[in-house]
């Protein structure tokens, strides 16, 4: 008995850990530093040369940010910028309809029936195939005969049909709908899950000292799920900067490039004639670095601020305590 | 605000009460008007799919909105089943035996990870779990092209496990059955099992695994739907019509021979959604209880 306590057990967390690790090395690690290289090389055309990296390395690079010849803003900077459009309109509705919904299913006072079947048909949205929802939608905006066509003249809104899909900013605007109307429902239930998570002593208190409603919400709920909120921030930053099958799907990216995301470009770029695989691993990389960056944001704000300074104190500590020692 | 609680304060308390009532009635009036809006929102385009589904193209052509099915089904399904490209009972095969192999793969030795982190300790883990931590936000595109034109090399384009074996280091999954061991699982329970003789893999298997149960079921549960869900990899990897899974099957579904088949469109866009619908009613239950345990968004 005494001897098997003194077996020592950590070779085999090393031993449980090494499938993981070994498909990151092969799916995950490899990957990313190919890409990086490809993004200095050579590789484009359907049968792409010997592997050479460029005279210019930065070559590729150089390209995505150039100037196209008509002297407008180059692609990849575009849909770029196109991306942070579509995320920013579809998240500040999102998030504004999440915590009020949030705010109204937790309140005490008013106890709101058929919670939990809103619940359920809010997140509905979220749990159907993307591609699906992007082709109904686009069938739904069908012209001259689609259904909401269809409503919308028989309320007398617009005179005659609207080819939705031939406007930049309808086509726009229905993508930042869709993703709203998406992710808002798991957004409320992430929110309410972090509002039950405040000590409802606090709310009481608050109550007794005679706060309304708006006071409760502005001064405890919002500044409690602050950290919550942000992480969905990010997560819904990097979801979003990802952001492929809607627009794709919806109107390919179109009208003129009026929903052209990233991910888009980087797919048009490497999986379309002239089939430039170089280019689009510049761009994944570039992605790949807005994309850490924004984590290590969110891991900086996420971090436990108590557990930190208390290392800082040890750490500080020991240092004091080395410095007595070579005192004496 | 201040003024609004000066004047309740200087009414007589019934009054004070009464308006509070009054007011907490508006309120609640306020709340189901919007929640009913937003209900309807949410089902209008699933009850017109479905609806259009069972409409022969003409009616819909004539009236794109209605409420009442229309007898059409079995034609739809059997013009959907004359077009070439799409097949959705292949979808379906395809889909299944991916997402099967997900969800098993990840969900094992997700528990497998999550206990090498929390019942060991090795030198490595802090530096391993870092790297779980910072892996666990990436996103599919940022791989891509690597990936695919080593597949393509490799003539591994068009093979299954290409999708399947990924999900071994599924690092989400894994920071989350590491949070739930640190509140579901005492080491003495180890310690008893080690003290019976029993080897550590085996005490994994039989002891650890059935402890983790109700966070295995939901994490197979999003598994399972994500993948499912998953357009992007597919999209790239697979050429042959034989593997397309089932949305890529859906996309084709946007192509002009379609164009006029707009029951077709509906039946097939039914076709797949459906089987989630349901899904999703009878697990509703756990699936909107573990959303709150958080996975990345759009």
């Amino acid at each position: 008995m005494e001897k098997k306590k003194l077996v020592n057990y950590s070779k085999f967390g090393y031993l449980f850990a090494i499938p993981f690790f070994l498909t990151f090395l092969v799916f995950t690690l490899y990957p990313i530093c190919y890409t990086l290289l490809l993004g200095f090389t050579n590789q484009e055309g359907a049968i792409p040369p010997k592997l050479k990296i460029l005279k210019d390395p930065l070559d590729n690079f150089k390209y995505l940010f150039k100037k196209r010849s008509s002297g407008s803003m180059s692609f990849f900077l575009e849909s770029l910028i196109t991306t942070a459009r579509i995320w920013i309109v579809n998240f500040i509705p999102q998030i504004c309809l999440a915590l009020l919904l949030s705010a109204w299913f937790t309140d005490n006072r008013v106890k709101v029936k058929g919670q939990g079947f809103f619940k359920v048909v809010f997140y509905l949205p979220n749990i159907i195939t993307a591609a699906t929802i992007a082709i109904l939608f686009n069938t739904l905006f069908a012209y001259p005969k689609g259904p909401i066509n269809d409503l919308l003249t028989s309320m007398k809104i617009l005179k005659q049909p609207f080819n939705f899909v031939l406007s930049k900013t309808a086509t726009r605007a229905i993508v930042e709908f869709i993703q709203c109307w998406q992710w808002y429902g798991s957004t409320m239930i992430t929110l309410i899950a972090a509002v039950i998570g405040i000590n409802p002593e606090i709310f009481e208190a608050a109550e007794i000292d005679g706060a309304n409603r708006w006071r409760k919400f502005w001064n405890i709920t919002l500044p409690s799920v602050r950290p919550i909120m942000l992480f969905t921030l990010v997560t819904s930053l990097i979801g979003g900067l990802s952001m492929f099958d809607i627009p794709q799907l919806f109107a390919t990216g179109g009208p003129d490039r009026a929903t052209t995301t990233i991910a888009i470009y980087i797919y048009n770029t490497a999986m379309k004639k002239p089939y430039k695989y170089n280019r689009a691993a510049a761009a994944s990389i570039l992605l790949f670095f807005i994309i850490i960056f924004f984590s290590a944001l969110l891991f900086y704000f996420m971090r436990d601020k108590d557990a930190a300074k208390l290392r800082k104190l040890k750490k500080q500590e020991l240092k004091n305590a080395k410095l007595a020692g070579k005192g004496a | 605000m201040a003024t609004n609680e000066e004047v309740m304060s200087t009414k007589k308390p019934e009054v004070a009460m009464r308006s509070r009532k009054t007011d907490s009635i508006i309120f609640k009036t306020i709340i189901y008007i919007v929640c009913v809006i937003l209900s309807l929102l949410s089902l209008f385009p699933f009850v017109c799919m479905l609806i259009n589904s069972t409409r022969s193209s003409a009616s819909i052509m004539a009236n794109a909105v209605a409420l009442i099915p229309g007898k059409e089904m079995m034609h739809n399904l059997k013009t959907l089943n004359r077009m070439e490209t799409f097949n959705a009972l292949t979808g379906l095969k395809n889909s299944f035996i991916i997402s099967a192999g997900v969800t098993v793969l990840s969900v094992y030795f997700s528990c497998l990870t999550a206990y090498a982190i929390h019942a060991y300790d090795w030198k490595l883990k802090k530096a391993f779990f870092g790297l779980i931590m910072g892996i666990m936000m990436l996103p599919g595109t940022v791989t891509m092209i690597g990936f695919y034109r080593t597949c393509y090399q490799l003539h591994l384009t068009d093979n299954k496990l290409m999708l399947i074996l990924p999900a071994i280091a599924s690092s989400q999954m894994v920071f989350f059955m590491k949070q739930y061991l640190e509140g579901a699982l005492s080491m003495e329970i180890v310690e008893s099992a080690r003290i019976d003789g029993a080897s550590e893999f085996r005490t994994f298997n039989t002891i650890i695994l059935p402890i983790m149960k109700p966070a295995m079921a939901t994490q197979a549960i999003f598994a399972f739907v994500g993948s499912w869900n998953n357009f992007f990899l597919p999209l790239i990897l697979f050429n042959k019509t034989k593997n397309y899974t089932m949305p890529i099957m859906v996309s084709l579904l946007n192509g002009d021979i379609y164009r006029r088949e707009y029951g077709c469109v509906y039946m097939g866009l039914s076709a797949t959604a459906l089987p989630l619908i349901v899904v999703y009613l009878c697990l509703s239950k756990y699936i909107v209880s573990g959303i709150a345990l958080g996975s990345v968004k759009g």
